[in-house]
């Protein structure tokens, strides 16, 4: 990772829609939120294939990797858009994947399992999410 | 001289009630006292305006639900044909009067299953529908000369409507005997839906070929239900929600004009399509402004003498927003206000969402409650046997008016702005929502953090949200969450191989051709279409022929 990643620095996040699902009211709101929070946040619109959000991801040199699907295509879709990121070097362990959506307890344990740190449902407050997020990106290994 | 409401009495009701008897012998009150059938500031002078008669604000049928209940219309689809299949034939058996179906997102945007855009998606948040095989399938035993039909599907509604018309066929009904709505309103999806695949010039001449298509062909299919619902779900204001639905709505009558269309022939098939949310009075209200403030559109803009033209028709379904993944039991009690302030705005059909809908897809138990609220909203509540039982009231008339107003001057926004394919162009629609989405999201959250505080402002300044930020508890919910069969994919993947080999390759290949030719020229596609689908080409196959010429729309992004 770059030097201009570190943990001084202003927080990036990405936040996309990957797969078919055109609801966005719920990522729009996210990605407004942390933005009101002081971060910088790129928001990809809809529509976005696992190599398009990786791709985005990589050229952001963003902290966290938010995603957000309300079609029911959460346990195909998320695990895709990690596996495209690892093969670009963007893992778990350097960045904060988050997934938010219409996401049932077992398959949020299930993704959590597959590298995303944290699941927010319907109801989330969105000054949870930003105080998640301040609270572990410090904790990468952005070195 | 005779009363205004004698000679409504004598006229039009009379009318309406020696056509088709009303749905009761009598209305009564539980003394056994008869009830009139609308109730009036003035018995023996100005009776206001009344059902069935410009502006249409008390209804637009002069015996509305003594004569007939809302068609009660669950949308429903998951899976594949099979399984969307049965639970249509459920829902028929439980008592319900119109099927709706939910397709899958690679069918609303033109992909088939085994397309990679499809990956993930196949058979999610509806059915699956690749061909005509699918389609047969899916209305297998469903007579299409005796349901009607509404089909939630925008992008590539002109096909979904063709295999429809197909099937009849094979089941040897005429085009002239089906029934039905495809959504067709293109212009809330660049605002709110997204399944737009085609750049706003094409798509809405998708939509005015269908508009001179059914109106010669199709006499009964409802040509378009343009949707104020997605943009309320997220987040615009019940005035903006008149307010862009009817600014939609007048951009696709000025271009069927353009095309030689007479408003009066093909007005009386629009429908439109609302949301039902929480602010029962409010939204009442709202049912009642939209449809005076269209009666006088149709008169005063596109100078209509057809009083079908004028009468706004519109399904409604409760608002999914609004359902609560805490406390899921809380959501039977949200729809059922929604549903009966619905009914008290006059809707001609309803979709009650199940109490499990912010957790994942509706569960068959939950469906079937969601139906019943409305059966015992219709024949227990006794709100159906008068009609407009709220007009008068000072609060619902004086909602009713300003919200009018409120919308009117949205309408205003956006002629200013060129109309709504320049507004949507330019984001302002887009804008406009985001803006009422967040302002709500901070009501909310200021409630939460009050009441979490403790603060004395708590209850007061907030938006409360029961279950979610007050009242809350620790307890998971226990509901059943239904899955989707992960091998649909490959079974569809399977049908369509199948389907491949089997067809007439030639005769499939010149059907898509004739479809790309005729994209480039001003001739209907529909009969184009019909044809295509006859010879099993896919619905993926014909939206690429004309990806092909038209290519795709690309999101102007608003955050």
């Amino acid at each position: 990772m770059s030097e201009a990643s570190t943990m001084t620095d202003q927080i990036r996040v990405l936040v996309a829609k990957p797969g078919l699902d055109g609801h966005d009211r719920g990522a729009k709101i996210v990605a407004r939120a942390l933005r009101d929070a002081g971060m910088e946040v790129i928001y990809t619109g809809i529509r976005q294939t696992p190599d398009m959000i990786a791709e985005a991801a990589l050229q952001e040199d963003v902290h966290v990797v938010a995603l957000s699907v309300l079609s029911g295509a959460h346990m195909e879709l998320f695990p895709r858009v990690v596996a495209a990121c690892v093969e670009r070097g963007i893992t778990p362990e350097n960045t904060l994947f988050l997934g938010g959506g219409i996401i049932p307890d077992e398959d949020a344990a299930a993704l959590q399992d597959a590298g995303f740190s944290a699941v927010f449902g319907p109801g989330a407050h969105t000054g949870d999410i930003a105080e998640y997020v301040r609270e572990h990106v410090p904790e990468l290994d952005r070195s | 001289m005779t009363s205004q409401l004698q000679e409504w009495l004598d006229g039009p009701y009379a009318k309406a009630t020696g056509r088709f008897p009303e749905r009761r012998e009598a209305f009564h009150r539980s003394s056994g006292e008869p009830l009139d059938p609308i109730y009036v500031s003035d018995v023996n002078g100005d009776a206001g305006s009344l059902p069935g008669e410009y502006p249409y604000t008390r209804g637009i049928q002069p015996t509305m639900y003594r004569g007939r209940l809302w068609t009660m219309r669950q949308y429903a689809g998951q899976e594949d044909a099979e399984a969307s299949n049965r639970r249509y034939r459920f829902l028929l058996d439980q008592g319900q009067t119109g099927l709706s179906v939910a397709f899958d997102l690679p069918t609303q945007i033109g992909y088939d299953s085994d397309a990679a855009m499809a990956e993930g998606e196949v058979g999610k948040v509806g059915v699956a529908i690749d061909s005509i095989d699918d389609m047969r399938t899916l209305f297998d035993q469903i007579p299409l000369d005796r349901v009607t039909t509404s089909m939630t599907i925008n992008s590539t509604a002109n096909i979904l409507l063709s295999l429809y018309a197909a099937v009849a066929e094979e089941q040897s009904v005429g085009r002239d005997q089906i029934g039905g709505t495809v959504q067709n309103d293109i212009l809330k999806e660049y605002i709110a839906r997204g399944t737009y695949i085609y750049p706003p010039k094409p798509s809405m001449r998708l939509i005015t070929d269908s508009f001179d298509y059914c109106t010669r062909e199709v006499p009964r299919w409802n040509t378009i239900s343009i949707s104020g619902y997605h943009m309320r779900e997220a987040g615009c204001t019940a005035a903006q929600e008149i307010g862009f639905t009817l600014a939609n709505a007048i951009a696709y009558v000025e271009a069927a004009l353009e095309q030689g269309l007479a408003f009066d022939s093909f007005g009386p098939r629009l429908s439109f399509f609302f949301a039902c949310h929480s602010n029962f009075l409010e939204e009442i209200g709202k049912f009642r402004a939209a449809r005076r403030l269209w009666a006088s559109i149709a008169r005063e803009r596109f100078g209509s003498e057809n009083q079908r033209a004028q009468m706004l028709r519109f399904h409604t379904q409760t608002g999914g927003v609004t359902l609560t993944a805490q406390q899921p039991d809380n959501n039977v009690i949200r729809t059922a206000l929604q549903a009966l302030a619905a009914v008290l705005g006059g809707t001609q059909s309803l979709h009650t969402n199940s109490l499990d809908e912010a957790l994942g897809l509706p569960s068959e138990h939950a469906v079937e409650i969601a139906l019943r609220t409305q059966q015992v909203i219709g024949y227990e509540s006794g709100v159906a046997d008068v009609i407009d039982p709220l007009g008068g009231s000072y609060y619902i008339e004086q909602t009713t008016d300003a919200l009018e107003e409120e919308a009117r001057n949205y309408i205003e926004q956006i002629d200013a702005l060129g109309g709504a394919v320049s507004a949507i162009e330019q984001g302002y629609q887009q804008a406009e929502i985001l803006e009422a989405a967040s302002s709500f999201q901070r009501e909310v959250e200021t409630e939460a953090e009050e009441a979490r505080a403790g603060s004395k402002s708590a209850g007061k300044r907030g938006r409360v949200i029961v279950g979610v930020n007050r009242f809350e508890t620790d307890e998971d919910p226990d509901v059943e969450i239904v899955r989707v069969d992960p091998t649909v994919r490959e079974r569809q993947i399977e049908k369509l191989e199948r389907l491949r080999d089997r067809r007439d390759q030639t005769a499939v290949s010149a059907a898509l051709d004739a479809i790309q030719q005729a994209a480039a020229t001003e001739e209907n596609l529909v009969p184009l279409m019909l044809e295509a689908v006859k010879q099993s080409a896919t619905l993926g196959e014909i939206s690429d022929s004309l990806r092909q010429v038209w290519g795709e729309y690309r999101e102007r992004i608003v955050v």
